[in-house]
């Protein structure tokens, strides 16, 4: 019913940014985790709690998985898994 | 007195109860934690050499139960909980926190008391867990451990403050220097004297709201003047080092050659060492008795039987070593992190390398080491592909049989002999094996969310020396006691198969013992392997151990004497022919033929399921292709 509509809905992706847009060493502040329940609870469990400054720590070679430091301590994440984490 | 905030210090006159005189029951206390608070160092710390490893029944977590000595001879057992974050039952580690922190798991009864220690660096976010914790009711210490890092980078915190806002007792201590410890026992002696259990007074915020939590967590800190510490400066510098995008992967691989090497071939003298310390001790108590039935039962039976489960002693031993100083240090989980591409090629992740890597030494330790896999699914999966890779059990069988009908030849020039090319593609087929079992597994029946991955990055630490050797003392009696009461029933019955029946009050020659009969029996279902019952003895016999193989066609063939390999090897080569050795090498590669490893997986996976289902799948396997193998070979030549 709205195809035309999604086609645009892409447009709005670029304004949310997520952890992976994150450079070495720049910080963003969490806004929500866009994961299933179950993860969304572990992640917050681990420090990502909306609200919280989120820092792109090193990485593995290639680039994935990253580490992000977060309430006091480092936790790294595929990138499936930080793509899914929108900034403000 | 007053060194312990908030102690209940009227001990004395609240115990013993009145008129009680019931004689005291042994109390129990629980330790609870997130993972990287020191739970386990604490408790080593209480327990020293007096723990116990047992799976909790039906589940594959594990929890350690010791003894603390108090004052006057009184014993306390301490519970040592699987690290969680919250007591919410999603995982299995947390419902067996939950189960046994609210009394419903069997053959535990509820604890009297909890220690709960929490990583005084990061206080804010350890504090989230507090508020489910201190909610039970219990008479809980709360326990700040790391206070020496906290200290040095900085930190500063309010005890007695903090004692009053959580309604509890308070201790900062220093669990790996032994600094505070004396006001946990100064608790543990309160809480069994039977000092009431008080409801907190404070208001704890609802539970399942993470967020309200972590912010009652941060309001609590901001109360009691909590300075977080700054970072661990030593940690940054270590990290650029060691996650260095060139250093990083070199770090790495040496790392995996020196466990590899060391597991291969440091463990071998050792090995060679208690293997003719077996012999001859075998020999010794040999003329000590002069019954021979007895005799043949103490020394081919049990003695041997359990000489095969001593002989991994030593790789046990370095492999742990290896694992403890890399996870105490906090390396694990950097390796862990470059290895984790990789794996994720095959379903699994970063943490499943190094049990893999040891598989090729042997599965036994590697299916032990699977313990640092927190994602239950990944460990599974880990410890039912191990068994695939190349261990060093194999080499001799396929030394033998390579040498009895691959041709010397070269295939590459001088480079590459024939008979090594085949040994490589034994290596390469068993690691296929395994990459496609995963893939197998990780899709169907184990399979996990990919976003499940999410590894803390601990701070570097030294290892102490007293963690790894309680580590590697525990690791070798969980081995010894667990693995060997099984090995030992498998290896009187093995040894009852060939000695059986008697003629004449002899036993008889191999070929008419019952393990002949179980040969002749099978030998219509392996006919088409291209085997004949000689080797279906053989088989039977190394389901004890794969190398037992050897031993056994030797005495099959007459080939009494040690050192007879080229005289065996001509035996065989008039007996089988090239289809049946190809088949019999494949059959090798793919079987379960251990009854070491398939104890341990029952260890480890806490019951008989996952080990049934790895030796049905493994040998069924190896059946399948074998017999095509056998037929391959069988048309080309």
């Amino acid at each position: 019913m709205q195809l035309s509509v999604k086609k645009k809905a892409p447009v709005k992706k670029s304004s949310a940014k997520n952890l992976t847009e994150l450079k070495p060493g720049e910080e963003g502040v969490l806004e929500k985790l866009d994961l299933p329940e179950a993860d969304a609870q572990r992640l917050m469990e681990m420090g990502f709690v909306p609200g919280h400054l989120v820092t792109r720590g090193l990485s593995a070679p290639g680039g994935d998985p990253r580490v992000f430091r977060v309430d006091g301590s480092e936790v790294a994440l595929r990138r499936e898994t930080a793509r899914r984490l929108i900034l403000k | 007195m007053g060194d312990c905030h908030g102690c209940p210090n009227n001990i004395a006159t609240l115990a013993p109860p009145p008129g009680s005189g019931a004689p005291p029951r042994s109390h129990i206390v629980a330790i609870v934690g997130p993972p990287n608070s020191g739970k386990s160092t604490l408790f080593n710390r209480l327990t020293g050499l007096r723990q116990k490893v047992a799976n909790f029944p039906g589940v594959t977590v594990e929890h350690r139960m010791g003894k603390v000595k108090l004052e006057q001879g009184r014993d306390v057992f301490v519970v040592d909980l699987p690290g969680v974050y919250s007591l919410t039952p999603r995982t299995e580690d947390e419902r067996v926190t939950h189960d046994v922190l609210s009394g419903r798991m069997k053959d535990i009864p509820r604890p009297d008391a909890v220690l709960l220690i929490l990583d005084s660096t990061n206080l804010s976010r350890h504090l989230v867990l507090a508020a489910p914790v201190l909610s039970l009711g219990l008479p809980t210490l709360v326990i700040l451990n790391m206070a020496d890092d906290l200290k040095s980078r900085g930190g500063e915190l309010n005890v007695p403050e903090l004692a009053m806002q959580l309604g509890s007792p308070v201790a900062l201590i220093s669990a790996a220097k032994g600094t505070g410890v004396e006001k946990i026992f100064q608790f543990l002696s309160g809480a069994t004297m039977g000092a009431a259990p008080k409801a907190p007074l404070i208001q704890l915020p609802v539970i399942q709201d993470i967020p309200k939590c972590r912010a009652w967590a941060t309001n609590i800190g901001n109360k009691t003047g909590y300075h977080a510490p700054a970072p661990p400066l030593w940690t940054r510098r270590l990290d650029a080092f060691f996650l260095h995008p060139v250093a990083g992967p070199l770090v790495f691989l040496l790392v995996v050659v020196a466990v590899f090497q060391t597991i291969f071939n440091g463990a071998r003298p050792l090995m060679d060492g208690i293997d003719s310390l077996i012999k001859t001790s075998g020999i010794w108590l040999g003329h000590l008795l002069p019954n021979e039935a007895l005799r043949s039962l103490l020394i081919d039976g049990i003695w041997t039987g359990v000489g095969s489960v001593i002989i991994f002693l030593p790789q046990i031993l370095l492999l742990f070593l290896f694992i403890g100083i890399l996870e105490d240090s906090g390396y694990l989980a950097r390796a862990a992190l470059i290895a984790d591409r990789t794996m994720a090629r095959f379903g699994l992740q970063g943490k499943s390398f190094i049990p893999l890597l040891s598989a090729y030494a042997c599965a036994v330790p590697a299916i032990m080491a699977t313990r640092t896999i927190e994602d239950k699914r990944d460990r599974i999966a880990t410890i039912l592909i191990a068994p695939f890779m190349t261990c060093s059990a194999r080499l001799p069988v396929y030394i033998l049989i390579i040498g009895a009908f691959i041709p010397d030849k070269n295939v590459l020039g001088p480079f590459l002999g024939m008979r090594a090319t085949v040994l490589l593609g034994l290596y390469v087929l068993g690691f296929v094996a395994a990459i496609l079992t995963a893939r197998l597994l990780k899709s169907t029946v184990l399979k996990s969310r990919r976003s499940s991955f999410m590894l803390e990055m601990p701070p570097y630490r030294w290892p102490t020396v007293r963690s790894l050797a309680l580590r590697m003392v525990d690791r070798s009696k969980v081995f010894l006691v667990r693995a060997g009461t099984v090995i030992l029933g498998v290896a009187i019955v093995i040894w009852a198969l060939s000695y059986l029946p008697l003629h004449d009050g002899k036993p008889p020659a191999i070929e008419h013992s019952f393990a002949a009969g179980i040969g002749h029996f099978v030998e219509p279902a392996i006919k088409p392997l291209g085997f004949n019952w000689k080797i279906g003895i053989g088989l039977i016999t190394s389901l004890a151990a794969r190398e037992t193989i050897v031993s056994t066609l030797g005495t099959i063939y007459g080939m009494k004497e040690e050192g007879s390999q080229q005289g065996l090897q001509h035996a065989l080569h008039q007996d089988l022919t090239l289809g049946g050795a190809v088949a019999l090498l494949v059959f090798f590669a793919f079987a379960m033929q251990c009854m070491s490893t398939i104890a341990v997986v029952r260890r480890e996976t806490g019951g008989w399921f996952w080990p049934g289902v790895q030796f049905a799948y493994m040998t069924g396997l190896a059946y399948l292709c074998a017999f095509m193998a056998n037929r391959l070979v069988s048309i080309w030549s």
